[in-house]
């Protein structure tokens, strides 16, 4: 199983020497961003748990999209997605994206919808 | 792939020898089933943003239920679940670091990261033991309405939460605990709290600081606190002393929180554990020289692809559970 690695991240900017060295480097990476996180979710600033994009607070956005960044990270350099095939990482990273985003979509609207269903109806719940 | 057995076929591309996407057979299955497992934790973790969503202005906040560190007393928030986090990504690590020493058949360096990978396995299922028996034990104790709804105690001088055993009286009263041989039905009580009821509401009237902490999260985004008068009127509804959490009863708050905290960190709670099995399997195999004799580690590389993605999964449980 001699396969090349590729030993370049942040689209190039960083190029590793080998690929130990590159691990290392994303070990770095993922923690600075999971202590950003544990430090944002400590502080909670005003200025973003005030305001909204989309109705969700921008501190939940930030989250949200960190965590993207650390599941990219983790997919791609741990799991080496990024040395496979274009199709095999394609089919493995799309497929699933997709179904999620569906299912996020639709379940979350509904949630909002029964919300509302509860709040505004004629129904007791809060007793 | 190097295949074991040589019958002069595998080659072929009947007999198995093509390799589409470049991947061997047990690497492509492994992934189809990572694909198939994601699927399975993203309908758990969406099916928890659809209670959220529906209970949006009542459910609990997580930074006021996972307060503890082991060993130190006080309100530490996030801080172990960020160590829990960074020794799995840790793990994860030297699991990369295993698969690249296999690539390179040094075996010794296989061994010692694979031991390595076990240990912080091993770290990260005992935490979260660890946060499942402090989470049913509880915290404060709450009372529960005839709705379901939970009511805490605030201290209105310090604005501390407030537990039962700070203010109940002990009232001179005979509880005894219903089993189901004593009842003419069948009915089983569970272990009692430590007040009952009417002794909560008589300490709760005697002592004129402590206020009721409803579950409703106000504009600032914390919890409201009712004055003294709404607290006594909010008292009347309760019908239940609750202390920790079951599937059934929750002391923080929605009761779904709970069963949704159970079923999502359980089952990854219960990936890491099976991870460290097969870890260990391979860790043996590694040592007895299985892989040095078959030629090359691949079986290091596919353990090592569900291991990463347990750590994946873990990495959104700590933001939909804990963060948002």
């Amino acid at each position: 199983m001699a396969h090349e690695h590729k030993l370049e991240i942040f689209r190039g900017t960083l190029k590793f020497k080998s690929n130990v060295q590159k691990i290392w480097g994303v070990l770095i990476f993922l923690s600075i961003v999971t202590a950003v996180e544990v430090a944002l979710g400590i502080a909670k600033p005003q200025v973003l748990t005030h305001n909204f994009f989309l109705g969700m607070k921008l501190l939940n956005w930030i989250f949200i999209i960190l965590t993207l960044v650390k599941a990219y990270y983790i997919a791609w350099d741990f799991m080496h997605l990024r040395d496979e095939k274009k199709a095999l990482r394609r089919s493995i990273v799309w497929t699933p994206i997709f179904l999620i985003c569906y299912l996020i979509f639709i379940l979350l609207f509904e949630a909002d919808y029964i919300y509302n269903v509860y709040k505004d109806g004629f129904l007791a719940w809060n007793f | 792939m190097d295949a074991t057995v040589t019958t002069g076929t595998e080659e072929s591309v009947w007999g198995g020898g093509n390799r589409p996407l470049g991947a061997s057979y047990g690497k492509m299955m492994m992934w189809f089933f990572i694909v198939s497992d994601a699927l399975t934790f993203s309908g758990f973790l969406v099916s928890y943003g659809f209670s959220r969503f529906k209970f949006i202005e009542t459910w609990p906040i997580a930074d006021e239920v996972f307060t503890h560190v082991p060993f130190f007393h006080g309100n530490y928030p996030m801080y172990y679940v960020a160590f829990m986090t960074f020794i799995l990504i840790m793990s994860s690590v030297t699991m990369v670091l295993a698969v690249d020493a296999g690539h390179k058949m040094m075996q010794k360096k296989v061994i010692l990261y694979m031991f390595l990978t076990i240990i912080g396995g091993a770290i990260f299922v005992g935490s979260q033991a660890w946060e499942w028996a402090t989470f049913i034990k509880g915290d404060h104790g709450a009372l529960e309405t005839k709705g379901g709804r939970i009511l805490q105690f605030v201290n209105a001088e310090t604005g501390q939460r407030a537990s039962l055993a700070d203010f109940s009286k002990t009232l001179p009263e005979e509880r005894v605990k219903h089993e189901s041989s004593k009842g003419v039905w069948f009915e089983k009580e569970g272990s009692q709290t430590s007040f009952s009821l009417n002794e909560v509401v008589e300490g709760f009237k005697a002592t004129p600081n402590i206020l009721i902490r409803t579950e409703t999260i106000n504009e600032e985004g914390h919890k409201t606190v009712l004055n003294r008068e709404e607290s006594l009127a909010k008292l009347k509804d309760a019908v239940l002393v609750v202390e920790g959490a079951n599937l059934i009863h929750n002391e923080y708050g929605s009761r779904l929180f709970a069963d949704f905290f159970f079923f999502i960190t359980g089952f990854h709670g219960f990936h890491v554990f099976s991870g460290v099995v097969i870890n260990v399997i391979i860790f043996f195999n590694v040592i007895l020289g299985t892989y040095e004799r078959r030629g090359h580690y691949e079986m290091v590389e596919k353990v090592g692809l569900y291991w990463h993605f347990v750590d994946l999964v873990w990495v959104f449980v700590f933001t939909f559970f804990y963060l948002v």
